[in-house]
């Protein structure tokens, strides 16, 4: 279970929430949303440890994500919304290398049938990574969805510059995790497709 | 955490940093070929007296290895941020500072070792004996992975910063003084007939304790500049 309990976030001058008191329970998913610069990034980016709250704490599991530390990391899945791959690299190449670093190593066929599951064909595999268009970068990204084993996914805007038909497979994805008892926070603009007792909306005003 | 985990992390950073150095190979050739160039500058400049060149050679041969090591700095962190790696970095499940010693390792491998290999040929140009011949290869191969962690601290610290390039050659640079002064003491005094074992042995301390230190200061920094 992922709690956060009296949050509180800044950002220079400007306070983007305080108080912010949140449960997301195994099974769901907590969506995030709100205007532009509302803070949902910079809460998602508390969620994942990077960024260390002004006041509050995030629980998981009842204990203090800042002094899990990697204890924590070996839990979540984090997809900003930087894709992090690389472009002088193979898409291949970018989600095993992904993989590896996140300490869950996979197969080359393993990592092959994962971006076909998210409509990127063999011919693409091989490509460098700066030939593809914005949106196949942004699948060979969320193609390590297919591979992670960890209990807890964080989503910044998993559907930008997606085509419809992939984000229903990215929101199919979202939705076996969960009901094998994953949780998830996702930041985003669109509806989520989810069933209601799976979703929890979390509407930031800024 | 285990070990065997935490060397997969490692040897998993190096393999990617050296398949992209493979791939973009002028990166890596240009700070090689800058060395070349400034080396070969000096005997053109002072002119060909044998004296004189066996003089100033270590200290050129040193300094031209520091801002080598230093042209290719910026580009250790950089791209990374840019592209989201380093968050991810950051989100491994093993302690930042392990990851940097990979990071660090495979920009040595990339910018550090062939100044090594390479400093033979260029300290011909200077007349170098045998022997100091020996004792540069022995003090560039101590010292040039301190620079790359030294300079990882500073490459870490100016993250995002706007003129980095110079900001990390203002910032690293004085840091490198032990180095360069040990380094190129190391040399002068095999010549002198006095042996180097003293100074490669403080080059050696150098690089204990950078290796000990950097890691932990290049990952406090790296936290900071994705805050």
């Amino acid at each position: 279970m992922l709690q956060a309990v009296r949050l509180s976030c800044r950002r220079g001058e400007r306070r983007l929430f305080s108080d912010l008191t949140v449960k997301v329970e195994p099974g769901t998913l907590l969506a995030i949303v709100g205007e532009n610069g509302s803070g949902k990034t910079s809460l998602l980016r508390i969620f994942s440890s990077l960024l260390p709250p002004e006041d509050g704490a995030v629980l998981w599991e009842g204990e203090d994500i800042q002094q899990l530390k990697e204890l924590y990391s070996g839990q979540l899945t984090y997809i900003g919304h930087l894709n992090g791959i690389k472009d002088d690299l193979t898409p291949l190449e970018n989600l095993m290398s992904a993989m590896a670093l996140a300490g869950e190593v996979c197969s080359q066929t393993e990592a092959q049938a994962a971006l076909e599951a998210i409509g990127l064909k063999r011919p693409i595999h091989r490509l460098p990574s700066k030939v593809l268009s914005q949106g196949q970068k942004r699948r060979v990204a969320l193609a390590r969805l297919w591979l992670s084993t960890r209990p807890l996914w964080l989503l910044d805007e998993p559907f930008t510059s997606l085509d419809v038909a992939s984000t229903g497979i990215v929101t199919e994805r979202l939705h076996a995790h969960l009901q094998r008892g994953g949780l998830g926070v996702l930041v985003t603009h669109q509806e989520v497709d989810l069933p209601t007792d799976r979703l929890q909306r979390l509407r930031l005003t800024g | 955490m285990s070990r065997s985990s935490m060397w997969g992390a490692i040897g998993g950073i190096v393999r990617r940093d050296l398949l992209l150095a493979m791939r973009r190979r002028s990166d890596a050739a240009m700070s090689v070929f800058f060395l070349v160039i400034v080396v070969s500058l000096f005997p053109l400049g002072v002119g060909p007296e044998p004296a004189v060149l066996r003089t100033i050679g270590p200290g050129v041969l040193w300094v031209a290895a520091l801002l080598a090591c230093l042209l290719s700095l910026a580009r250790v962190f950089t791209a990374d941020y840019v592209d989201g790696t380093l968050e991810q970095m950051v989100l491994v499940p093993q302690p930042l500072a392990v990851l940097v010693v990979g990071k660090v390792f495979a920009h040595w491998v990339i910018s550090g070792l062939p100044i090594v290999l390479l400093s033979p040929l260029l300290s011909l140009q200077f007349g170098l004996s045998g022997e100091s011949l020996g004792v540069l290869v022995m003090s560039l191969l101590l010292g040039t992975p301190t620079l790359s962690m030294i300079g990882a601290i500073g490459a870490a610290l100016v993250l995002g910063v706007r003129g980095s390039g110079l900001l990390v050659a203002l910032l690293v640079l004085p840091l490198y003084v032990p180095v360069l002064i040990f380094g190129a003491g190391a040399v002068t005094s095999s010549m002198a007939g006095i042996g180097g074992e003293a100074n490669l042995s403080l080059l050696g301390a150098c690089l204990v304790l950078s290796l000990f230190l950097a890691p932990w200061a290049t990952a406090v920094a790296l936290r900071i500049a994705l805050e």
